[in-house]
């Protein structure tokens, strides 16, 4: 009898044990979801191509968060977070171009350029991947702030470099040596696309691929990234964004085309505030990514030869954007 | 992770504790992984902390995995790595009853093609240490050196302090690391450095293992469990001729068997199989009424029951024992930090469970710190560790409470509760879908503390 009621009493404090250890791992694993992560848009940096001497006001903004870049939980959260498609994107379609890699580090052997690097979130995953990357940011505070980060690990320190300059600047000395360049959440920054892309093409390899992630120029983009996000929430500080300096996909595109660059993917993204995460999208109204690749060919052609090129591509683009989220989206 | 590897070019380093328990869930193994050219300032990619089977397997699988693939060729045991070949011994049957009724449920080859394999706890060690070898270039193995401090990084902060865990030496030394795993037993260090709250309760009982001669050779390749009230006993077929015992009993009864001379630990054992002394008439007769009831409704080939072998000698040294207990940490990972095996959950034996959630552990991690690296993420980011936990806590804490569970119903000779899990016995044994939705979840290899 004595046993029994012994065990009659330890069950209730049993259960209430189990539950509390149960929804223990439950709570760690929605703890997410009742988060809602400061939703500071991915783009507030800044980048000019042109003058050499950058708007004071919004250097202002952006040096009062230089210090937060490697806060994954701060207000570069969704940049953070946008490396789980930015990273893959880039070296699933580098990896494409050659035949065979090294398991353990699929990007060596390649020379990156990432331009407008800020404090360098996408350009260390790119270092551990084995690539020699150099960052440009013509805000020397973020550059400051990237040195001191990658400073601690001795292998990432070997493999980037970190420069205080424009792509203009350094367009010079560095023509044709890059297998890659990337400009994420850039051009939307840039006051002069066409010279922009230029500099990339001109310091690019031939082959060599350019990529791009930026925001669309919709409805829905002026809703969300502008109204939303700056006048009613205050996420983003009133006045950093242009919507006219936005970059429509289609624009984007004639841009490559017309400079040497044969747009090979086009893949819309799209960003969930209350789980913090990306994903891949068909729809590229608001955030999209971009994939062109430095055509060997001459890039000046007779207009007729131009126009029929421009459109067997338009059509080669959209086969392979759909099919490219079609990939993302099975996984 | 030749990926991580690769990528950060570093290498693997193990320390180790030799474990003098025949447990060998304790010693601290250091194993670290190492930038190759290294100077005094080394990051390593990952340390391991504890040398018993889930450390030592950690290590061999970070060393071995190849990045982004599955692990083609190492097989497909439990955590990737494949043990047979070396003396594990085939289950083809389970046989589990109550002491206090005729009740029993038996798992045998019509429920499942694959039952299991027994491998003792040493084979795999020598496995182990002979794949640590095989990767040397990845993993450093620091044989003897204990640590004794963990510093932990700042969350998040801009002055010159390091982010990486610092970990100190018995011998002063001091190793860095992007990630720190603890594999170090249920008393971890690691853990308690680390703040993590754990939900632990002693069991009033302890473990004896030892191994045991049969009377008569025999095709030995039936697992036997019986529950009495004092615990259960357990025989693991090894061999032929040898088997493993382990018989959770009371502290007092364990230390008595432990201390007791060979002829009476060898009657022991064989009384409590085939006694019959905890029977009742009542319950006996409640469990045949309810048997004829299933057999009528039901009507399956009548499975012949076996009988376990009775044993003749125990191998003179090979008797020990060790406390029982439940544990489950509250967090698996923090900034940097991962548990896996006895650090994270501690169990009964009586399920064969406990090794096998830390090499589920195992496989869990490696395939999330695999994905992470391909993405050149840094290794100890919450972003992926904290999927480990997820994965692993919901597995871990249902096996947990149902193994604690059944402790608890079988620790009784209560009627009510005899009657109840005879009567449950009974019927699971006869709904074979039940039976084989049970032992499909779990992994199955059976370690065993022999010799």
């Amino acid at each position: 009898m004595n046993q029994l009621t012994r065990n009659l009493q330890i069950i209730p404090r049993l259960f209430d044990v189990y539950r509390t250890m149960w929804f223990r791992s439950y709570w760690m694993t929605f703890s997410c979801l009742n988060k809602i992560k400061s939703c500071r848009p991915p783009w507030k940096r800044l980048y000019n191509t042109l003058q050499t001497t950058v708007d004071s006001n919004e250097v202002k903004t952006f040096l009062a968060l230089a210090h937060k870049w490697w806060d994954e939980q701060g207000v570069y959260a969704p940049l953070h977070a946008m490396n789980d498609l930015r990273v893959p994107f880039i070296r699933d379609n580098l990896l494409k171009t050659v035949a065979n890699h090294q398991p353990a580090k699929p990007l060596s052997g390649m020379k990156i350029l990432d331009v407008g690097c800020g404090g360098g979130l996408l350009t260390e995953p790119l270092g551990r991947l084995g690539a020699s990357v150099i960052g440009i940011d013509p805000v020397d505070e973020n550059i400051k702030i990237a040195q001191h980060h990658k400073s601690f690990d001795p292998v990432l320190d070997n493999r980037i470099e970190y420069r205080v300059c424009s792509l203009e600047e350094i367009v010079g000395e560095t023509t044709e040596t890059f297998d890659a360049v990337i400009a994420s959440e850039v051009v939307e920054h840039v006051i002069d696309l066409e010279t922009f892309i230029k500099c990339c093409h001109q310091v690019l390899k031939p082959d060599g691929s350019l990529f791009i992630t930026t925001i669309n120029q919709t409805q829905l983009s002026y809703a969300l990234g502008i109204v939303f996000a700056e006048q009613i929430a205050g996420i983003v500080p009133k006045g950093t964004h242009t919507w006219e300096k936005f970059v429509s996909p289609e624009n984007l595109e004639s841009v490559l085309e017309s400079n040497g660059l044969s747009v090979q993917t086009v893949a819309g993204m799209l960003y969930n505030p209350f789980s913090g995460y990306w994903h891949w999208s068909e729809n590229a109204s608001i955030n999209y990514a971009a994939h062109a690749v430095r055509s060997k060919v001459q890039e000046h052609q007779g207009p007729t030869e131009f126009v029929s090129k421009g459109e067997t591509e338009e059509l080669g683009d959209k086969a392979s954007t759909s099919l490219w989220v079609h990939e993302e989206l099975k996984k | 992770l030749a990926g991580l590897r690769g990528s950060m070019a570093a290498r693997l380093g193990v320390s180790r504790l030799l474990g003098a328990r025949p447990a060998a869930r304790g010693g601290p193994l250091l194993a670290c992984r190492r930038w190759a050219g290294a100077s005094a300032d080394t990051v390593y990619d990952v340390v391991v902390s504890g040398g018993g089977l889930v450390g030592a397997a950690m290590a061999c699988a970070l060393g071995k995995r190849i990045l982004g693939a599955c692990g083609g060729d190492l097989g497909c045991g439990p955590g990737g790595l494949l043990f047979l070949g070396f003396n594990a011994a085939f289950l083809l049957c389970f046989q589990v009853w109550d002491a206090c009724s005729e009740a029993l449920i038996m798992f045998d080859k019509d429920n499942l093609d694959d039952m299991g394999y027994i491998v003792e706890n040493d084979v795999i060690m020598h496995a182990l240490t002979k794949q640590l070898e095989a990767v040397s270039d990845q993993v450093t193995v620091l044989y003897k050196s204990k640590a004794v401090g963990y510093t932990w990084p700042d969350t998040f902060s801009m002055e010159d302090s390091s982010p990486w865990v610092h970990i100190t030496l018995g011998d002063g030394s001091t190793l860095q690391t992007k990630l720190l795993i603890g594999a170090d037993g249920y008393n971890s260090a690691v853990r308690q450095a680390a703040g993590i709250q754990n939900v632990t309760w002693n069991y009033d009982q302890s473990a004896v293992v030892a191994t045991l001669y049969l009377s008569e050779a025999t095709e030995n390749n039936v697992a036997w469990q019986r529950f009495l009230p004092s615990g259960p006993i357990a025989l693991l077929p090894l061999s032929d001729t040898l088997s493993s015992l382990v018989w959770s009993t009371s502290h007092d009864h364990a230390a008595k068997l432990v201390s007791m001379d060979e002829e009476e630990f060898v009657d022991a054992i064989n009384s409590a199989f085939w006694s019959d002394a905890n029977h009742t008439d009542f319950v006996d007769s409640a469990s045949t009424m309810f048997q004829y009831i299933v057999t009528f409704l039901k009507p399956t080939r009548v499975s012949a029951r076996q009988l376990p072998p009775s044993v003749a000698k125990v191998d003179a040294k090979s008797r020990a024992l060790f406390p029982l207990g439940l544990g489950h940490a509250a967090e698996y990972v923090r900034p940097r930090v991962a548990l896996i095996g006895d650090a994270a959950h501690r169990v009964h034996p009586l399920a064969g469970q406990g090794v096998n959630m830390g090499f589920g552990d195992i496989t869990s991690l490696v395939r999330h710190l695999s994905a992470a690296a391909f993405d050149g993420k840094d290794l100890g980011s919450m972003s992926h560790l904290t999927g480990y936990e997820t994965d692993r806590q919901r597995h871990n804490t249902a096996l947990l409470a149902a193994t604690d569970l059944l402790k608890r119903l079988y620790s009784t000779s209560a009627a009510p509760l005899v009657l109840l899990r005879t009567w449950g016995l009974q019927a699971t044994n006869a709904v074979s879908p039940l039976k084989v939705s049970g032992l499909v979840g779990l992994p199955k290899i059976f370690v065993e503390e022999g010799l």
